[in-house]
């Protein structure tokens, strides 16, 4: 049992930062002409969609999303129930592109290197840049996002909760606090 | 994570190991459609392939798959035929143990005997076919490509044709099929069959005829011309007219159903050089190339799932 310590973003924060991070993207990149999106499996995918959607409605370009499944590149398998692949769906060429991956949250990093290694088996990409919902510190690898909804300094016994509309059927992201009983966290 | 240590029997998987086995195959699938065909998943680890009887695909099905998970194989090829079978088995277990590997893939021709060795050793032991017994990774492929080819597998009626009383194919694709809902109907003459036919749980028939216009998915059974010696049956000609799958029969086959053998197709027998050769839409019913495909993956997904951890 976790208890809900307190909400750091509410489904409207949650609107406003990827609208921002969608800004700063086009920013950075001059443009979306070479970029396409990767996200890493299960809530990176809504959010690299979302983010696509918004720079292609503020630029009036198509911008193509990719699915990456990092299941069979990771390090850490031994620490983790293991759970069922998902698909990676990559429906486009990334050599030469500026691939914007996106995740919920960047703990120790293992996950982003995991993905990184998973990209370099598709193509050689000109750039990957990083989107993290929630920084939350406590890196373990030399890593770091290029695009932060909001830097979370955490304790080792919390956890972020991201819920997402299109996985959780809410879109919020809550501090949970391990090891005390209390009601489970439901959207 | 699999209920079970070992792949020994298919009856030994719950209906929750056979649905993780084949969700993990459609993600392996996928891998092995990239230009890099291969994933770091296995790194370190190490498989030994010991085949006491010959065998090419499977085999090489094997190795290819946990090679494109990145563990290193040992090929162990050994015939057990100037041992007695007790010192073989024995033998076999020591060399086992010795080799400090991580899984073992075993294929031996005396029904039952991978009980006796994964007994004997600590690590996980997978049957790539046991005598007469039972061939679980052949099951797990076909459910699996029966499972691409329709929405549903339950119900589904499955015709099983040919040599049952020789096939370890037919003995564990049965037990599956059935433990999934499907409907299975043996099709074999008398000689074909074992004494024991009750244990199968599953109608008989005697002619493909019988069943060829009803049946969802139609498997073909490799006749195992190296043990007609024994004249299981009386002549190929006999085979063909009951058994065997010609053009006219594979037309009046149930719409939107499926021909399947485990190969290597004796053409001209069990199916013929008609049907074998035939191009265009109706070509995509016959899945025994993707049977070898999916081979692959349903392996990987195994290999991945009992090792991975």
């Amino acid at each position: 049992m976790m208890k809900e310590k307190a909400t750091v973003l509410s489904d409207a924060d949650i609107k406003r930062v990827l609208k921002r991070i969608s800004h700063e993207i086009i920013e950075k990149n001059k443009g979306c002409h070479n970029i396409v999106f990767l996200g890493i499996h299960k809530r990176g995918v809504p959010l690299a969609q979302r983010i696509a959607k918004n720079i292609s409605d503020l630029e009036g370009e198509k911008i193509v999303s990719g699915k990456l499944d990092i299941t069979f590149y990771r390090d850490d398998l031994a620490k983790r129930a293991k759970q069922r692949a998902e698909i990676t769906e990559i429906p486009f060429d990334i050599d030469d592109r500026d691939i914007i991956l996106v995740d919920d949250v960047l703990f120790t990093g293992r996950t982003i290197r995991s993905a990184l290694n998973a990209i370099m088996d598709f193509g050689r990409p000109k750039t990957i840049q990083l989107v993290v919902l929630i920084d939350r510190g406590h890196r373990q690898l030399p890593i770091r996002a290029d695009y932060v909804g909001k830097n979370i300094p955490t304790s080792l016994n919390e956890f972020i909760e991201v819920n997402l509309l299109e996985t959780d059927g809410c879109d919020r992201v809550v501090i949970l606090e391990n090891k005390i009983q209390g009601n489970n966290v439901k959207c | 994570m699999l209920s079970v240590k070992n792949i020994i029997d298919v009856s030994d998987l719950s209906t929750t190991d056979v649905s993780l086995i084949l969700e993990n195959a459609d993600s392996f699938s996928e891998v092995l459609s990239r230009d890099v065909k291969k994933v770091p998943a296995l790194r370190g680890k190490t498989v030994l392939n010991m085949f006491f009887e010959s065998s090419t695909r499977t085999r090489n099905s094997f190795e290819l798959a946990a090679k494109r998970l990145s563990a290193d194989t040992v090929n162990f090829s050994a015939t057990a035929s100037s041992l007695k079978k007790g010192e073989s088995i024995i033998d076999t277990v020591r060399t086992l143990k010795s080799m400090i590997v991580d899984l073992a893939v075993i294929r031996h021709s005396d029904s039952g005997v991978m009980n006796l060795i994964a007994e004997k050793i600590d690590i996980p032991v997978i049957n790539a076919g046991d005598g007469k017994h039972q061939h679980p990774t052949q099951a797990l492929l076909d459910l699996y490509t029966i499972k691409k080819s329709f929405e549903s597998l339950e119900g589904l009626k499955v015709a099983i044709v040919g040599d049952i009383l020789n096939s370890r194919v037919a003995r564990s694709n049965t037990a599956l099929f059935r433990k999934m809902g499907m409907d299975v109907r043996l099709v074999s003459a008398s000689m074909l069959l074992p004494e024991n036919i009750d244990f199968f749980g599953a109608d008989i028939s005697s002619e493909i005829d019988e069943v060829i216009g009803t049946a969802d998915v139609i498997y073909m059974l490799r006749m195992q011309l190296e043990r007609q010696s024994r004249k299981y049956y009386p002549s190929l000609k006999e085979y063909r007219r009951f058994l065997g799958m010609d053009i006219k029969r594979f037309k009046s086959m149930k719409k939107n159903s499926i021909l399947m053998h485990p190969g290597p197709v004796n053409r001209g027998i069990e199916i013929s050089e008609h049907v074998m050769n035939i191009d265009g839409t109706q070509a995509s019913r016959i899945k025994i190339d993707e049977q070898v495909r999916n081979g692959l993956a349903v392996r990987m997904s195994l290999l991945y799932l009992i090792l991975a951890k």
